[in-house]
């Protein structure tokens, strides 16, 4: 057993994914508490760019661990390669990004090694020598502490926008790449992966956004999503909606945020007539700053607002959307 | 097709939840419901069942409340249930779920396992995936479509971002399923009277306790999440408001 924090960092066609960021920054602030070192792994085939994106944080060592079977993603894959890594590491804590990649091969990696997952965790404790994770439950209703009570290597993951990528610390210089040539049974591999691809013509990827305007029940008819497009235009952000907008054919499934949608952390959240049910919370509460502009004072979305304003939008949006038109020309 | 489909019986949506007097659960007196994205499971299940032939068997664990579930999908058109009744089973683990579930199934010879993509209780969204691997079995999670291929199924997966992925894999296989998939039947009067007399088979905690061991992870708490934020009001009339509200994005926000 090594005294290491290792976080599998995610990459998609060999691009890193900036949620693994988040991960890097939870893990960094464990190592920082209780001394253990914190190395990095990157999966997958022809990794070298990610690899050496990913030595660019505060990290002792990145690990590339890589084989032809690992080109496209498989859970048999990536629990043959990681089961053998962690195996031979012994790490203390292996972390990652919950994100649905991870969901599919996650529980199974660590059930391989006989150990356990504290899934989809929000925040962490130091308990003396132990380390105790919060997560939600009931939709959100409850927090619970949830603790190991089995022998390292312990396996976490972090949901979306429990932390703040862009305070994960840079190194002073990169550092060190140890490439692994991961030995991986192309007759293990049962799944076969096919093409991936996009329904929605426009499909975006909202978890890359920096400002969101998203709208809900309040903004009442189709024709009035305009009001909230022109704000979005206005400030160069996208625009999203809670479940019910979405079920109603008014935006596109693709610009649904919640649990059984997009889950973000840009830097601005603008809630238009949004109630704040839970379902639509996990998918944005992480955003830095939450504004909400809701009709009812006592909608639960001013729980986790930042600013909030009791009005009706139809009149504040508008009048929003000038504004801010003036302080980008002035 | 020889389908299983896991089912959970969690609280109702809208049910005002309490902590008991131990602080690490909820109080069970409230209303309960079937886990949503196990409706959906159950349904695919029922429509492949269709399409194919085969069977349907319903499986849960927990108290005798949780019958509830098997009894309403029994009424869909399962054609059996499988009860692991016990409050006992409430505390277990996913990792020990599964295997409790493994256990009760050994003489059953099934093509496929569904479950739900998650719980709306815990929401770990492991079960299944820690059911294929106890049994040696392929997975795939987050499944929006299954067609029968040769020699196996071909799948549509839900990848994140309004991304979707095509998998083939054989059989046997565990898949979890996402709500949304298909569209709910409801149960009709002859169902619910046929229900009635399909096979229940009640499995006591005693009969799998060999195939567990220790719960590898602990609930030590359950509590109302405390308000991290403290939110500042603006008002005034509609262009004071969007004027205070462009000062908070370029001074507060920084985004303008």
């Amino acid at each position: 057993m090594s005294d290491t924090i290792l976080v599998v960092v995610e990459q998609r066609d060999r691009r890193f994914n900036r949620v693994s960021l988040e991960t890097l920054t939870v893990a960094q602030a464990i190592s920082a508490e209780t001394g253990w070192s914190l190395e990095a792994a990157v999966v997958g085939s022809g990794i070298d760019t990610v690899a050496a994106e990913v030595a660019k944080a505060k990290v002792a060592k990145v690990y590339a661990i890589a084989s032809p079977q690992l080109e496209h993603y498989t859970a048999d894959a990536y629990v043959a390669a990681l089961n053998k890594f962690v195996s031979a590491q012994q790490p203390r804590l292996v972390l990652m990004p919950h994100t649905y990649q991870v969901r599919d091969f996650a529980p199974k990696l660590a059930a391989s090694l006989g150990r356990t997952l504290i899934s989809d965790s929000i925040a962490y404790r130091k308990d003396g020598d132990r380390l105790v994770f919060t997560r939600q439950m009931f939709q959100g209703k409850f927090a619970a502490d949830v603790s190991f009570s089995c022998d390292p290597p312990h396996f976490a993951t972090f949901q979306a926008g429990s932390f703040r990528g862009d305070k994960a610390q840079m190194g002073t210089s990169p550092a060190p790449v140890e490439k692994i040539t991961a030995q991986v049974d192309a007759s293990a591999i049962r799944v076969k992966p096919l093409e991936i691809f996009k329904e929605a013509k426009q499909a975006v990827d909202l978890t890359q956004a920096e400002i969101i305007v998203s709208v809900g029940r309040g903004i009442k008819e189709q024709k009035n999503i305009e009001l909230a497009k022109q704000l979005a235009d206005a400030l160069g952000g996208e625009i999203a909606a809670s479940r019910p907008i979405c079920d109603s054919g008014w935006l596109p499934m693709d610009r649904q945020i919640g649990s059984s949608g997009q889950t973000v952390a840009p830097k601005l959240y603008l809630a238009l007539g949004i109630s704040g049910a839970i379902q639509h919370i996990v998918g944005m509460k992480g955003a830095r700053s939450i504004i909400a502009i809701n009709k009812d004072a006592e909608a639960p979305i001013f729980e986790i607002a930042d600013f909030g304003v009791v009005g009706n939008l139809f009149d504040i949006v508008p009048a929003l959307t000038e504004e801010v038109k003036k302080a980008k020309s002035s | 097709m020889k389908i299983l489909v896991c089912m959970k019986q969690v609280p109702q949506k809208d049910a005002p939840l309490k902590l008991n007097e131990s602080g690490a659960w909820i109080r069970e007196d409230v209303s309960y419901e079937v886990n949503e994205p196990d409706a959906y499971a159950l349904e695919e299940a029922l429509r492949q069942k269709e399409k194919h032939g085969g069977e349907v068997v319903v499986i849960t664990t927990g108290p005798a409340r949780a019958q509830q579930v098997l009894r309403e999908a029994l009424a869909k058109g399962a054609d059996r249930a499988i009860h692991l009744e016990g409050s006992e089973f409430v505390s277990l683990d996913s990792f020990n779920t599964a295997k409790a579930i493994a256990a009760a199934i050994k003489d059953d010879q099934f093509d496929l396992i569904f479950t739900g993509l998650q719980s709306d209780d815990y929401g770990y969204a492991q079960t299944g995936v820690l059911l294929a691997e106890i049994l040696g079995w392929p997975h795939a999670t987050i499944i929006m479509s299954i067609e029968k291929s040769e020699g196996g199924i071909r799948l549509k997966r839900e990848l994140e971002a309004g991304f979707f992925q095509h998998l083939e894999m054989p059989l046997p296989a565990v898949l979890t399923i996402q709500s949304g998939i298909n569209k709910l039947r409801y149960a009709t009067l002859i169902g619910i009277k046929q229900a009635k007399n399909k096979p229940l088979r009640k499995v006591a905690y005693a009969e799998v306790q060999s195939a567990l061991g220790p719960n590898l992870q602990k609930i030590e708490k359950l509590y109302v999440p405390q308000k991290q934020k403290k939110t500042e009001m603006l008002e005034g009339p509609p262009a004071e408001i969007a004027k205070k509200l462009v000062d908070k994005l370029k001074n507060d926000i920084r985004v303008l």
